[in-house]
């Protein structure tokens, strides 16, 4: 069956939104599926709203996730959380900052990967896909930094949400 | 080679270097900008210029010389361009020339959302519309192999989601050297005086003529056959983006998926129709491809205006196969972009907000100058109209309300279109005179900080030629011309401004401050520049 993932990322211009799909799309793609990511950049870099689809499977036809139709939805911003929320499918998980343990992520500019950190404990995507796109997209003196960030996302998740197989 | 995941952009850029491109020409502009910014990354030649058209006529003259060029825009970039591409068509090129028109339709960052097929039609070129980025890539070598079998400028029609969305491309093509440039004279192909054009235009029909019968074949249109009946109900024809949508969206339906849709296989199509109960037209924009069909005799269905405005996608797909015309869910509104703290640009519209200027503005990130807690700008209709718009309010208006009239231009567009509005100016100048600012911020910051000529710095940030505005004005004949620094000289804009709107004559200033995003690059690119330079001179022999 031809099962597709849809993931909306969802924040503010600057916060690193774009980065973080980038590095999504990627580790998608290393985990050997199918993949398309979308989003409309152009005004981002002024502080607007900034939201990226990413779609991951057997075989993905539209880049774009549909309204409504959403698995997931990682907003980095508190006040664009219910901009984004109709994209979510009714049972669909959504993860917001607050997701963070408050100050546990020393550098804010590492909160993104923090954030995919806790998405990838509810993803069918390898730990070690996930570290090497982070690696690919970022300059090597940040990796450590992010590395951590990344861990503290997913323990956060895993307590969090308790998913299968990672008890 | 290893397949990897690319945006649309980056996949032309790969193609263009496959294909041994001796130049990539254009004007920054969302959504076409990447191209020739990955081009350069990757090791090929690219160069901004100034604007469209002259983009254009140096990739024409690159392909008269024998080299692969790809010159690319954002789809109102075809309209400056659009007079030597008129008569680019009626030319033999040697080398291969590709220009890439990237459309913006739902408009996410244009002034409007014109459909670019329809220069196909009217300038008589090939047009190729990929619906992803492997297409993007494969597209780009055949418009090129295209381009110099028929000797004909190709389009390559892009959209946003195409450009901006990443998916997997396998590229298969070695790097091509590129061809030995050489003169070849071919004075009735190239000198179009009407001697040589009345036969040039007739030899342009024939070869579409050609270039259609090929297409039939090319291989460029994908047929998928429907599932059982459901495929025999329903065929639906469609073209770039809105193919992977229709098919999402009808997964049991059949598709011809139309990859040159300029000049379109018919009877392809026809042959399609033929297979089918019911045949609907999926397009964005306007109804080309329909209308196109029904001229040649095609009984087909296409989707209701209301979807003619904005993007498609997936639940407009729905919507449309179900016929369902009741007005749209309108999304959440985000958060509207805003000038950055900091930017220079911010104590201009307060100044000019606070003298309750009449302003006619122009596009670039001083466009927002246009919300709260500005509110000052009255126009903006596309790249330079802020000069001759603003003139023409000058020659009309009372005197009292002309006088309250400035032009508020940035560096890159100035360059782009408004050096012909200050010929206006002087020309033409309007009783009351007129005032134009410059808001010099040292870049392209709009598209994402590229270079200009103003910046003295080409597309790889090297240092190189610089235009000086004040000199420009000044040899221009203008009366009146003023720079000011907005830190240092910030109160004092006012002032200036007060006394050169009483005066009847014709005025430019020039407002300089860098940036702030672009602030710390430009450092770095001058710091590199003095380095380079003080090497190169203990390089130098002693006399
Ligand atoms: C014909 C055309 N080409 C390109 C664009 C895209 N575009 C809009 S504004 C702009 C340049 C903005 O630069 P500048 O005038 O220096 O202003 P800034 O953004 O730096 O404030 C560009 C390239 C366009 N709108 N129209
Ligand atoms: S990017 Fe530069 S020009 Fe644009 S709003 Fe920000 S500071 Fe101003």
């Amino acid at each position: 069956m031809n099962k597709v993932t849809n993931i909306v990322l969802g924040g503010l211009g600057g916060q690193g939104v774009l980065t973080a799909s980038d590095i999504l799309a990627d580790a998608a793609f290393r985990a050997g599926f199918d993949v398309k990511k979308s989003e409309l950049h152009g005004m981002s870099q002024r502080g607007g709203s900034v939201s990226s689809d990413v779609r991951y499977g057997a075989r993905v036809l539209s880049p774009m996730v549909t309204a409504g139709e959403a698995d997931f939805l990682l907003v980095l911003e508190p006040t664009q959380v219910d901009v984004n929320r109709p994209v979510l499918k009714p049972d669909g998980v959504l993860i917001a900052i607050e997701i963070i343990p408050e100050g546990a992520v020393k550098n804010k500019k590492s909160l993104n990967v923090a954030m995919l950190g806790a998405l990838s404990a509810l993803l069918d995507i390898p730990e070690a896909a996930w570290l090497d796109a982070i690696h690919a997209r970022l300059a090597a003196k940040l990796h450590r930094l992010n590395d951590e960030s990344f861990a503290i996302g997913r323990a956060a998740a895993i307590q969090r949400f308790n998913p299968p197989g990672q008890t | 080679m290893p397949r990897q995941l690319l945006n649309g952009d980056e996949a032309v850029a790969l193609a263009a270097l496959h294909a041994g491109v001796s130049l990539g020409t254009g004007y920054p502009g969302t959504p076409s900008t990447e191209i020739l910014e990955t081009l350069d990354h990757l090791g090929g030649r690219a160069q901004w210029s100034p604007n469209e058209k002259v983009a254009l006529e140096v990739g024409l003259g690159v392909a008269f010389a024998g080299g692969r060029a790809l010159v690319t825009m954002k789809h109102v970039g075809l309209n400056v361009a659009a007079d030597p591409l008129f008569t680019a068509t009626y030319t033999d090129v040697d080398g291969g020339l590709v220009i890439v028109s990237a459309d913006d339709p739902g408009m996410a960052s244009s002034q409007n959302e014109q459909d670019n097929r329809h220069y196909a039609r009217a300038a008589v070129a090939p047009m190729l519309e990929p619906c992803d980025s492997q297409e993007a890539y494969d597209f780009t070598l055949v418009a090129f192999e295209l381009s110099e079998r028929w000797k004909i400028p190709v389009i390559l029609r892009l959209t946003t989601r195409v450009c901006h969305s990443k998916t997997l491309v396998e590229a298969h093509a070695k790097v091509a050297a590129p061809t030995a440039p050489v003169f070849n004279r071919n004075v009735p192909s190239r000198v179009m005086i009407p001697a040589y054009a009345k036969p040039a235009h007739g030899r342009l029909r024939v070869k579409m003529v050609e270039i259609a019968a090929w297409n039939e074949t090319s291989g460029l249109n994908r047929l998928i056959p429907g599932v059982g009946e459901a495929g025999q109900r329903l065929g639906i024809v469609s073209s770039g983006i809105a193919a992977v949508h229709a098919q999402e969206a009808a997964p049991e339906a059949s598709h011809l998926v139309i990859g040159m849709t300029w000049p379109l296989p018919l009877d392809t199509i026809r042959q399609f129709a033929a297979g089918v109960d019911r045949l609907l037209v999926i397009e964005e924009g306007d109804p080309m491809l329909l209308d196109s069909l029904r001229a040649a005799g095609i009984t087909a269905e296409g989707k209701a205006e209301m979807y003619r405005f904005g993007e498609l996608n997936v639940p407009r797909l729905r919507r449309i196969l179900a016929g369902d015309t009741s007005p749209e869910a309108v999304p959440p509104k985000g958060k509207p972009p805003e000038l950055c703290q900091g930017c220079s640009h911010r104590d201009v519209f307060e100044v000019l907000r606070d003298m309750d200027c009449i302003v006619s503005g122009d596009i670039g990130c001083y466009t927002l100058g246009v919300l709260p807690p500005f509110s000052a700008m009255d126009t903006c209709v596309c790249m330079g109209a802020s000069i001759g718009v603003g003139l023409g309010m000058r020659h009309t208006l009372p005197p009292e309300q002309a006088r309250r009239v400035v032009s508020v231009i940035g560096d890159s567009t100035f360059v782009h279109s408004g050096i012909t509005g200050l010929a206006e100016m002087v020309y033409n100048p309007p009783e009351t005179g007129h005032v134009v600012v410059i808001l010099d911020n040292g870049t392209t910051a709009m598209t994402g900080q590229q270079e200009n000529p103003s910046t003295g710095r080409s597309l790889n940030h090297d240092p190189t030629g610089k235009i000086d505005f004040e000199a420009l004005g000044r040899a221009m004949g203008i009366k009146n011309v003023h720079s000011l620094n907005r830190f240092t000289d910030g109160h004092l804009l006012g002032d200036l401004l007060k006394e050169l709107l009483a005066k009847p004559e014709t005025s430019l200033v020039v407002v300089r401050q860098p940036c702030v995003l672009a602030a710390p690059k430009i450092r770095f690119y001058e710091k590199a520049a003095m380095e380079k330079m003080s090497h190169a001179c203990a390089a130098m022999p002693a006399e």
